[in-house]
Formats: structure tokens, C-alpha cells, sequence
């Protein structure tokens, strides 16, 4: 079969599996919009600004665990990408991303829409590639679904110049099954002498704790951890991007841990003799300052990216693997030798777990005439049973659905971790409403970041994906506010807009429906009257507490038994700031 | 401490940048990198020196295998090697000086490879160490200029870097 570049990219990505590619079209790209309008096996999701599509498949993907496609065009099409392909590159969300590129005679001449997307992107890809040669196409794509969706995920950017697609050269065609690249051979299973170590380590504990990340969901290892964690008895904690990857309503699971953190896992972690970190990558916003991270413990690190190990943290076991294989190996070993930890021997640790519990960090003013957000997010969970996708932008609003929405299942809770991408959630919920069109799926934000991405409203029109958008509206950027209060002496520079639109109008503009509500009384009503029009984008403009902080928090350079906690309730509420 | 790290690395365009990048990116120091194909022409050989603690290096050397256009790698310092570097130094060489100069040279296994009436050059191989005492013993005064190629190395015996 002899066909063109354009057609040989449509029909990889035809044979690559590809359900949805999210898109804008451009010069550089006509030729490949021309071959995909003669298709229709491939869905194009035209979003209105190139963030919104790299958002959309990153959201896409991190609902479905399958890699997502981005195609935009060379310079500006390029460049407004880069914001979600560092989005997806600092979680380890596989992206293939093709970005059209002038024609291989002009490159370099500062053509018009002409950008070096390789050197723009090389610092926030996995990988990337020129492609020079159009023989060498159908390979190039089969290799970067190939990096992309394998060991430690990532993005990888194909860009791909004009005349490589040109309609009148042909060349004969056949996708690869299978590409093998001799540089390139990630580690499956961990070494056996370690997990036996490992496992050693662990079973002699007295105040273990299992630490678990963004690597369980990334390899479909909930099920292992939840046998595994089980099977132990031990407390377990999850990072921001781990949650799921146990379920939040689990006895043993003692909350999220780092900045933000529940009081109980923070303590746990900084008193435990032994810390099993798995698919975690230390991050500082988990860590707090390093000199007193975890002071007693000796530390088991499972990672599948050998460069995550000993990064920030000096660990004593490292275990190179895929988190699933590793844990599996890790379970049959213990049931080999018939060991488990002495239930009796636990018990002054959970005992202890458990007086930090009743500290009950999370508590917080129940009885205010505003808005609580935390209310909000409570409510969120009990309208959708737990069950919804919930994406998320940048900032406290974040937070607060990360503490107070109980993530039961994996792949549910949708946001920007590591870069922390305003304008994240709106167009990764419509990635995420796509690939699953009968799930809920909700948006929480705040009136800052959705301004951010707000022009894909029109895009959730066009393709009919009815989201809900929760925004907490409390007409601060929340936690930069919250920072300039804590280090900056309340001096609010720059972090209060004079301005905001009317929302509901907005909504309706875009053809959704939009609800304001300003009182605590309003807010489940108004929940179950959005969540039953199935078929509705609804835009929830919900007016929250403008003085409410997360807590507990840990401030700069303090370590993990050093957090900030909510003096007394009712404080800091019914202030008015502004 | 002082590191060579050795890379083998698919000879396609960008492999170099993606190097550079990766040391600029994440704050490491390059002190020499030198790079060539081999006799593979589908593969580059890189030599880098960098200096920096044992975790630093422990890094530097997991970043650099994560690119995907590292084949492979060894950190030439971890066991006996051999490391040499060229150099071209143009000398002003008045009348009186030629003679020591052309002995010095000699001292140091160099060889004088283009001659003017006023200047010499001096072309020499070795161990870094080695090129740095001969600009000592040199009057700054008469250097023109020096052209180093950075070291580059090869492990001792019959352990090295191959695939």
C-alpha cells in the first residue's frame, strides 16, 4: 500500500488504536487535517486554544491509562502546547503530541510560524523527534507511542515538517508491530536480593508505613497495594498524586501526606521506623525540609525510574521495577515463608496513629453563614456516592478536593501535581467525559485558574461532553492569598481581581447553564439539580469564605511534626478581606 | 571530585544538545566534553569530565542513561583508565628563546608541528596534569594562544565500553 506522509500519520494512528485526537488546525498541518477529514475511524476534538488540547488528552489519559494524541501546528500552535506537554511530562502522563514544522528546506530560515519545537520541548519530553524522512514515519510513530506508554511514562513530541506529508509523495506503507530501540529497555521486575531485603526490612517493623504515589495508578498496581497493604496491616498514606491508588475510605489509610497533609500521616511519617515508598518520588512539597524528613526511618523505595531513587532522599533499599510486578513478587515471597507481621506488635503504633486521628485536622467551621469549601467538596461526594471523576485546577481549591473527596478507585482524581497547571481541569474534564460519557465527572476550580483555559466552555458545547464545574469562588487567587497572609503579613499584592465575569452569564453565553450560589443551604440542592441534568454543562459559581485557608499546612522549611493546624475554629471566619 | 564519563550515544542529530541540556537544566558542571563518531558510524562517543560529590555524580549518570539516545555509559574514574588530551600552543619565539623552547618541548614529549620566524607551534598529548605543567613552565608573556581538545579516555584491560 503506497500512501502519503499525511495519510501514513492518520493510518499509524489508526493502527496504533487511536479513539480521539484532540487538535487545532494550521499552515504547517494542513496536509494532515486534509487526510484526516477523509477518515472517520479517528475522532478530531477541535479544542480553541492548543492548552486545551494537550489539557484534554493529558485528561484523557490519566482516566484511561492510554496514551493521548495531540496534533497542532508549527510556531504558535506549537508553543501554546508546551504549557500542558510540561503539565504531562512533570505527572508521567504518556502523550504523543505531532506538531507540524515548515518544510525541511526552510527550517532554519525563520519562516513564518516557524519555532524549533525539538529545542523548545527537549527539557519537558520524555522524547522527541524530527522526522526527516517520510520512509522513516509510520517507525517514528510506532517508537514514541512506544516511549511514551512505557517504564516511567511520558510525553513525546513527533514533529513532523510540511513537505514530509505532501499529498503527491507516496511511499509504501506498513505500521510495525513491535519496535525494539537498543538504547531503551526499561526494567519490569525488581532484583530479587533487595525484595527479599525489602521484605525482611518490613516484616521486623515496629512503626512502618506504606507511602504510595502517582507510579500505583500510572501502573495499574491498586489492586497489589490494597492485597499488599492488606496483607500487612500497616497504616498507608498517599502522595497528592497517589490518591486512589487505596481507597481514601480504607481504616488503614491515614490521608494524604506533604504540605497539606492529614496531621495523622505527616506525624506517621516523621516518627515511623521504616517508610515503603512506592511509585513515589519524594517531592518537596511532599518531603518539607530534608534535614528532618523522617528522622528514624529506614526507607524501601520501589521505583521504575532508577533516577527517582536517591534523587532528594538517600533510600536504604532501592528497588528498580514496575510497581505491580515488584508488589506481586513482594506478596508471594511473604506468603512463601507464611510471615506476617505480629498483629499484637502493631498495636502501640496504631494506637498511637490513632490519638493523631483525633486531633481531626480536617475539622473546620460547620456553622458559618458562608460558603465553606470544604462543605462544598463534602457535598460534591455525597451527590456523585464517591463516584465521579473530579479534575482539578491549581491552588487551594485543589487541596481542599483532595482532602475532603474520598478517592475510592483509581484514575478518578484528575490534576496537575507536579507543574501545577492553572487552566488544568476544565479541559481535562472534557477529556475525561469523552472517553468515559456515562461517568460523572466534575471540575473543581476556583474563579482564578478557570479563567485560565475558559474558552474550551465552547468546546464541551460542540462535543457534547456535560461536565460539571465547580467553582469555588472566593475572588482571591486562595493560595497565594493564603501565603501573602502566613509569610507576607497579609500585604495581598496582585492576588485580588477587581474584576471577574459574571459566570452564569458566561455560561449561558457558551450555550451551558450556569447557577450562583451564595449560601451554605443552597449548595446540595443546587449539587443535585446540576448532577441530574445529564445532558448539561452546568457552570456552579458557588461564593465561598474569601479568609478560608487549607490546613494543616507545612510552611517552609519545617519538617513533617511541624504543621500548621487551625488554631480555633471560626477564627478566621466571616472576615471580610476585600 | 573529578569524573570522566564515558557515553555511547546513537549518532543522530540533537543527541548532543540533549546532553548539554540536561547539565544545563539541572545545574551540573561540564568542565571538558569532547565527541566523535566511532568506528559504528550509527554511534558517537562522548567524554565528559565533570566534577561534583558522589550523589551529584550518581545523578548525573542515571540522568544521562534515562536519555534515550544513551546507549550506554561508564564513569572512566571508577576503575584504571587511560585519559589523554591534545593540545596546540602557538609560542612567540624570539631569537634567543628558540632554543628552550624546542627543549622544552622535548622535556615534555611534545613536538613542534609549524615554524615561522617569530612563532612556533607545539603540539602535545597527554594526561591533563601533564598539558597544564608545560603552560607553567611557558612564559605567559610569549603564548599566543592554546587549543585544547579536553580529555577524553579509555579504560585499562579488558573491561571497556562496547556493545
Amino acid at each position: 500500500m503506497e500512501l502519503s506522509g499525511a495519510q501514513i500519520l492518520v493510518q499509524s494512528l489508526i493502527d496504533e488504536g487511536v479513539e480521539y485526537i484532540f487538535g487545532y488546525p494550521g499552515g504547517a498541518v494542513l496536509h494532515l487535517y486534509d487526510a484526516l477529514f477523509q477518515q472517520d475511524e479517528i475522532k478530531h476534538i477541535l479544542v480553541r486554544h492548543e492548552q486545551g488540547a494537550t489539557h484534554a488528552a493529558d485528561g484523557y489519559a490519566r482516566a484511561t491509562g492510554k496514551p493521548g494524541v495531540v496534533l497542532v501546528t508549527s510556531g504558535p500552535g506549537a508553543t501554546n502546547a508546551v504549557t500542558g506537554i510540561a503539565t504531562a511530562y512533570m505527572d508521567s502522563i504518556p502523550l504523543v503530541v505531532i506538531s507540524g514544522q515548515v518544510s525541511l528546506p526552510v527550517i532554519g530560515s525563520d519562516a513564518f510560524q516557524e519555532v524549533d519545537m525539538i529545542g523548545i520541548t527537549r527539557p519537558c519530553v520524555k522524547h522527541n523527534y524530527l522526522v526527516k524522512d517520510v520512509t522513516k514515519l509510520a517507525e517514528t510513530i510506532k517508537k514514541a507511542f512506544y516511549v511514551a506508554t512505557t517504564g516511567r511514562p511520558g510525553p513525546v513530541v513527533v514533529d513532523i515538517p510540511k513537505d514530509i506529508t505532501a499529498p503527491n509523495i507516496k511511499v509504501p506503507y506498513k505500521y510495525p508491530k513491535k519496535v525494539s530501540i537498543r538504547s531503551y529497555n526499561p526494567v519490569v521486575t525488581g532484583h530479587k536480593g533487595q525484595i527479599k531485603k525489602a521484605v525482611d526490612l518490613l516484616l521486623r517493623a515496629q512503626k512502618p508505613i506504606i507511602y504510595s504515589g502517582g507510579g500505583v495508578i500510572l501502573g495499574e498496581a491498586s489492586k497489589e497495594l490494597t492485597e499488599f497493604t492488606h496483607t500487612l496491616g500497616y497504616p498507608i498514606t498517599n502522595t497528592l498524586m497517589g490518591l486512589g491508588g487505596f481507597p481514601a475510605t480504607d481504616k488503614q489509610f491515614i490521608g494524604m501526606l506533604g504540605m497539606h497533609g492529614t496531621y495523622e500521616a505527616n506525624m506517621a511519617m516523621h516518627e515511623s521506623d521504616v517508610i515503603i515508598a512506592i511509585g513515589a518520588r519524594f517531592d518537596d512539597r511532599v518531603t518539607g525540609k530534608l534535614d528532618l524528613f523522617c528522622p528514624y526511618a529506614k526507607i524501601i523505595h520501589i521505583d521504575v525510574d532508577p533516577a527517582s531513587i536517591s534523587k532528594t532522599v538517600k533510600v536504604d533499599i532501592p528497588i528498580v521495577g514496575e510497581v505491580k510486578p515488584v508488589l506481586e513478587q513482594m506478596l508471594e515471597l511473604i506468603r512463601e515463608n507464611h510471615k506476617k507481621p505480629h498483629k499484637k506488635a502493631l498495636e502501640p503504633w496504631w494506637h498511637q496513629i490513632e490519638q493523631w486521628r483525633a486531633v481531626n485536622c480536617l475539622e473546620y467551621d460547620r456553622e458559618s453563614r458562608l460558603i465553606k469549601p470544604q462543605y462544598v467538596i463534602e457535598q460534591l461526594y455525597e451527590v456523585t456516592k464517591g463516584d465521579a471523576y473530579i479534575t482539578s485546577d491549581v491552588g487551594q481549591h485543589q487541596m481542599w478536593a483532595a482532602q475532603y473527596y474520598h478517592f475510592d478507585k483509581p484514575r478518578r482524581w484528575i490534576n496537575s501535581g507536579g507543574l501545577g497547571t492553572m487552566g488544568f481541569g476544565l479541559p481535562a474534564a472534557i477529556g475525561v467525559k469523552l472517553a468515559f460519557p456515562d461517568a460523572d465527572v466534575a471540575c473543581v476550580t476556583g474563579e482564578a485558574s478557570v479563567q485560565m483555559c475558559i474558552q474550551e466552555l465552547s468546546t464541551a458545547l460542540q462535543y457534547k461532553t456535560p461536565i460539571k464545574i465547580i467553582n469555588l469562588n472566593n475572588r482571591y487567587m486562595g493560595m497565594v492569598r493564603q501565603w501573602q497572609e502566613f509569610s507576607y503579613e497579609s500585604r495581598y499584592s496582585h492576588s485580588y481581581m477587581d474584576t471577574i465575569p459574571e459566570f452564569v452569564k458566561l455560561a449561558e453565553a457558551y450555550g451551558h447553564v450556569g447557577m450562583r450560589i451564595d449560601k451554605p443551604e443552597e449548595v446540595r440542592p443546587a449539587l443535585e439539580e446540576a448532577f441530574a441534568m445529564k445532558d448539561r454543562t452546568v457552570f456552579l459559581d458557588i461564593i465561598t469564605d474569601q479568609t478560608e485557608n487549607v490546613y494543616p499546612m507545612i510552611e517552609a522549611g519545617k519538617g513533617h511534626h511541624d504543621m500548621k493546624l487551625r488554631v480555633a475554629l471560626g477564627t478566621s471566619t466571616d472576615r471580610e478581606l476585600a | 571530585m573529578r569524573h570522566i564519563i564515558s557515553i555511547l550515544m546513537e549518532n543522530e542529530s540533537g543527541a548532543l544538545s540533549r546532553v548539554a541540556g540536561l547539565f544545563s537544566a539541572r545545574g551540573y558542571n561540564i568542565e571538558s566534553l569532547t565527541v566523535a563518531p566511532t568506528e559504528d558510524s550509527s554511534l558517537s562517543r562522548m567524554t565528559l569530565v565533570t566534577r561534583g560529590n558522589e550523589d551529584i555524580i550518581e545523578q548525573i549518570t542515571k540522568q544521562l542513561n534515562k536519555l534515550i539516545d544513551v546507549v550506554k555509559l561508564i564513569d572512566l574514574v571508577d576503575s584504571a583508565h587511560i585519559e589523554r588530551e591534545l593540545m596546540m600552543v602557538k609560542i612567540k619565539t624570539s631569537e634567543h628563546m628558540r632554543d628552550e623552547i624546542r627543549s622544552m618541548a622535548e622535556i615534555f614529549r611534545g613536538k613542534i608541528i609549524d615554524v615561522t620566524p617569530t612563532t612556533y607551534i607545539v603540539e602535545m598529548t597527554g594526561p591533563s596534569e601533564k598539558l597544564d605543567a608545560f603552560i607553567d613552565a611557558v612564559d605567559p608573556d610569549t603564548i599566543i594562544e592554546v587549543v585544547r581538545s579536553g580529555p577524553t579516555g579509555i579504560s585499562r584491560g579488558e573491561k571497556g565500553l562496547y556493545l
